[in-house]
């Protein structure tokens, strides 16, 4: 193993922390910067022995075309909340769905849970003990088989090719 | 012409989490009022932090907080909820509809 991979066993992690540091500070400043490279490196270090698994991320640019797509489904989920919650309450329709799950990856499974519970009228609930199901919560669902259909190919699958499991 | 901006990113955040409370409120039963918190919130919320960013920006220093509150945000609002549900589920709290069965309690 090289020296680069022992001192940065989590380098996305790591540069994560080193951003959320000067974001919280605000700053640029050299001295804020070492001090958020010395977080970076002893941080993923002292929490090593709580990482499950090691998941990579297969593709990066895919990654941030799936966070646009999210945020752009967060805000049209929000209006289509809103109508529905000011809309006359008898039209709604809402559902448990037992969602058959592809991943098999508990921070895949995470990520999409994630997913789910922020974008149009779905909430994640539970996991079943086995991780072959989630239990969706459907605010308004007129077709449970549609409503998996979606889930599967517009968030489950580019999950599945992001970190290629 | 900022200001009028910065307004209307604060009328319509402020708008959505009113939405959400609303829900809060006229939603039938526990489950569907959970739906409130994790999603009209978020937008308004959106929009209060983006009308921040573009009035302290123009104050002076850049400011980029925000984007850590809506990153936390993200991360957490998530997770709250599913706890919230899995525990009423456990409860087996009163729906309009019938409850899944729960793994967790045996019979």
């Amino acid at each position: 193993m090289s020296i680069i991979k022992r001192l940065l066993p989590h380098p996305i992690f790591s540069l994560v922390l080193l951003l959320v540091w000067l974001l919280l500070n605000n700053t640029l400043s050299a001295g804020h910067i070492l001090l958020a490279s010395i977080l970076a490196l002893v941080l993923p270090w002292a929490t090593a022995g709580f990482w499950a698994d090691r998941l990579h991320l297969h593709k990066p640019g895919l990654a941030l075309r799936f966070l646009l797509l999210v945020l752009w489904d967060i805000t049209v989920a929000n209006i289509h909340v809103a109508k529905l919650i000011l809309g006359p309450r008898r039209k709604l329709r809402p559902a448990f769905v037992d969602y058959p799950l592809a991943l098999d990856n508990d921070f895949a499974i995470t990520v999409l849970a994630a997913t789910i519970s922020l974008t149009p009228g779905t909430v994640s609930i539970d996991v079943s003990s086995d991780h072959r199901t989630l239990l969706v919560h459907g605010l308004d669902v007129d077709d449970e088989e549609a409503l998996i259909a979606e889930i599967k190919s517009r968030y489950e699958a580019p999950i599945k090719e992001i970190f290629g499991c | 012409m900022l200001d009028i901006i910065i307004s209307i990113f604060l009328i319509l955040g402020a708008g959505f989490a009113l939405v959400g409370s609303i829900g809060l409120l006229r939603l039938p039963d526990f489950y569907t009022r959970l739906h409130g918190p994790t999603k009209a919130t978020t937008l308004g919320l959106g929009g209060l932090l983006i009308a921040s960013m573009i009035y302290f920006s123009s104050r002076g220093d850049v400011s980029l907080h925000e984007l850590l509150v809506t990153l936390f945000l993200f991360m957490t609002a998530p997770v709250s909820a599913h706890l919230l549900a899995k525990a009423a589920l456990h409860l087996r709290v009163r729906s309009e509809i019938d409850l899944p069965r729960d793994e967790q309690s045996k019979p």
